[in-house]
């Protein structure tokens, strides 16, 4: 790509995630099982989630986070660990809202 | 069938949903349309342009009243290496005014206004309420035929003689009826959008176009590593920016989404068009890309599936549709329940209507026609020696490289179809399958 300076300002992820509108449930609606997490090697879900949801830590497992999910189903098809994720919808009316997509 | 709650329970109030809760409704069926977000569209996002020329029959004059940002009036195909561009950009005047070609409009709107005419037409819409499971009837006589469907809410049972399917890409109520095979994240892409704010001058200015025109750029060869494409769309006052990711190719290398959208949006060719604007919203989706070769079976013992859930959606790279097939297969999934229930056999054989409908329309014309595209157009093929290739050609035709003289156009094709690292076997064949395709 070229070198041309962007005129637009960096944006952080946080702020990113902000400018989305989301409903959040008490309950979880993905729930991850850390040991199955611990011992995979490829972690697609951290490169491919588009809302960041999956962090490594530094004792080798993924720290999850529901509360700003697209509710897109990526981290489940791209998970290749029988029964890592377990995905469902929220409960109705939670979860994101879109306003102008 | 009247020991049922409703004739017909419609899951997920997309454009499929309403529109066959529309069907439903007018025929007189007691029609009940669920949406899990807290108002329809809430869920959905796309990118980018909707057909509606498919609702001349269902909504007279729709574009009187649709929520529509722009009529898009000027469409580019834009092929991109790191430093280059090479675009085909048609304009027609006659697409600005009824009945239309494309719009561009916001799926939170226009979804919401599909299902205020399913409610004008009397069906009851019920948002806030997720479906958790099938009811079946265990009897051996019915062949455990689908009875309705299980919500999250209190005593959230609701029995009907029908149910249809249109809870998308994801959809739950396919898999759990069996309908659907193992989902594998090969046959999706995953869509990634940036909504930009801009002033309408500066976007009527940058893009060319005036009042409601508008204008809907596909992008190949600006997806870095991963395949799959990238689109800029206008708004009335925002602009859409955003990419198409192989799920199998994104979860294989380190670049996240958003990062590959700002790679293209710092190309010399996209960032006069994006710069300045302002992040208005972020969003993702995923998209079933595959076509024909993945598709579920449609019609189950008491179930019909439309839209996206059906893996209705044409991505075959000049063609990108989602909304109109939605549409139709929505209507003709509620004209079908109609027919059953009038008949009372509401088995899979008396919803066979549904699969003559969707076979003898374009919803399964284009898919069977175009079956070969969606793996073509992501071909690594396609996607990363071809852009090279082309633009290749395209720079030495329009280099003047004096005192040396202008070098035959096949010379030109040979030594550029050789530095990109194109086989001509391949090419040989890749345009067959592209006539065949296409032609």
């Amino acid at each position: 790509m070229t070198d041309r300076n962007p005129l637009w300002p960096e944006i952080s992820f946080s702020d990113r995630m902000d400018t989305v509108e989301f409903k959040v449930s008490e309950k979880p609606h993905i729930v991850v099982d850390g040991k199955v997490c611990a011992d995979c090697s490829t972690r697609a879900c951290i490169v491919a989630c588009p809302a960041d949801l999956f962090v490594p830590t530094s004792d080798g497992g993924i720290l999850f986070n529901y509360e700003q999910c697209f509710e897109c189903g990526t981290c489940y098809l791209v998970c290749d660990n029988e029964g890592a994720i377990s995905w469902s919808y929220p409960e109705g009316g939670f979860g994101v809202v879109f306003r102008s997509t | 069938m009247t020991d049922t709650d409703y004739d017909v329970v419609i899951v997920g109030a997309g454009p499929a949903g309403s529109c066959a809760a529309i069907e439903a409704a007018r025929a007189g069926l007691r029609t009940l349309l669920l949406e899990r977000g807290p108002f329809a569209g809430s869920k959905n996002m796309y990118g980018g342009v909707v057909y509606p020329r498919i609702l001349d029959d269902l909504i007279p004059e729709w574009w009187q009243q649709a929520p529509i940002q722009r009529w898009v009036t000027r469409r580019s195909t834009m092929i991109l290496t790191d430093n280059q561009s090479l675009s085909v950009d048609f304009r027609n005047d006659a697409w600005a005014a009824p009945p239309y070609n494309g719009a561009t409009a916001y799926r939170p709107e226009f979804d919401r206004w599909l299902a205020d005419h399913a409610v004008a037409a009397g069906a009851t819409l019920l948002c806030d309420t997720t479906v958790t499971g099938l009811l079946r009837d265990t009897s051996r006589r019915s062949g455990g035929r689908v009875t309705g469907v299980r919500t999250d809410r209190p005593d959230g049972d609701v029995t009907a003689s029908v149910v249809i399917a249109c809870d998308g890409v994801n959809s739950f109520v396919a898999k759990e009826a069996g309908l659907y095979g193992t989902p594998n994240a090969k046959n999706f892409t995953l869509g990634v959008k940036e909504t930009l704010s801009l002033p309408k001058q500066v976007i009527d200015e940058r893009f060319g176009v005036r009042g409601r025109e508008g204008v809907d750029i596909e992008i190949i060869g600006c997806t870095g590593g991963v395949n799959g494409g990238g689109f800029v769309y206008t708004n009335l006052e925002t602009i859409a920016v955003g990419v198409v990711l192989k799920l199998t190719k994104l979860a294989a290398q380190k670049t996240r989404p958003e990062e590959i959208i700002a790679a293209m949006k710092r190309h010399s060719a996209i960032a006069p068009l994006v710069e300045g604007g302002e992040l208005h919203e972020y969003s993702a989706h995923l998209i079933p890309e595959a076509g024909l070769s993945m598709m579920p079976e449609m019609t189950g013992n008491g179930l019909l599936v439309a839209g996206d859930a059906a893996a209705l959606c044409l991505a075959a790279g000049i063609w990108l549709e989602g909304v109109n097939f939605a549409i139709a297969s929505g209507m003709y999934a509620g004209q079908t329940a109609v027919e059953a229930i009038a008949d009372g056999d509401v088995s899979q054989r008396g919803l066979g209507g549904y699969a003559r409908r969707l076979s003898d329309t374009f919803v399964l014309r284009d898919h069977r026609k175009l079956r070969r595209a969606p793996q073509l157009v992501l071909s690594d093929r396609v996607q990363h020696l071809y852009p090279s290739m082309i633009t290749g050609i395209a720079e030495r035709m329009f280099r003047v490289d004096n005192p040396l003289a202008k070098p035959g156009l096949r010379r030109i094709f040979h030594e550029e179809r050789k530095r990109a690292g194109v086989h001509l076997r391949g090419l040989v064949r890749d345009g067959h399958d592209a006539f065949r395709s296409f032609g």
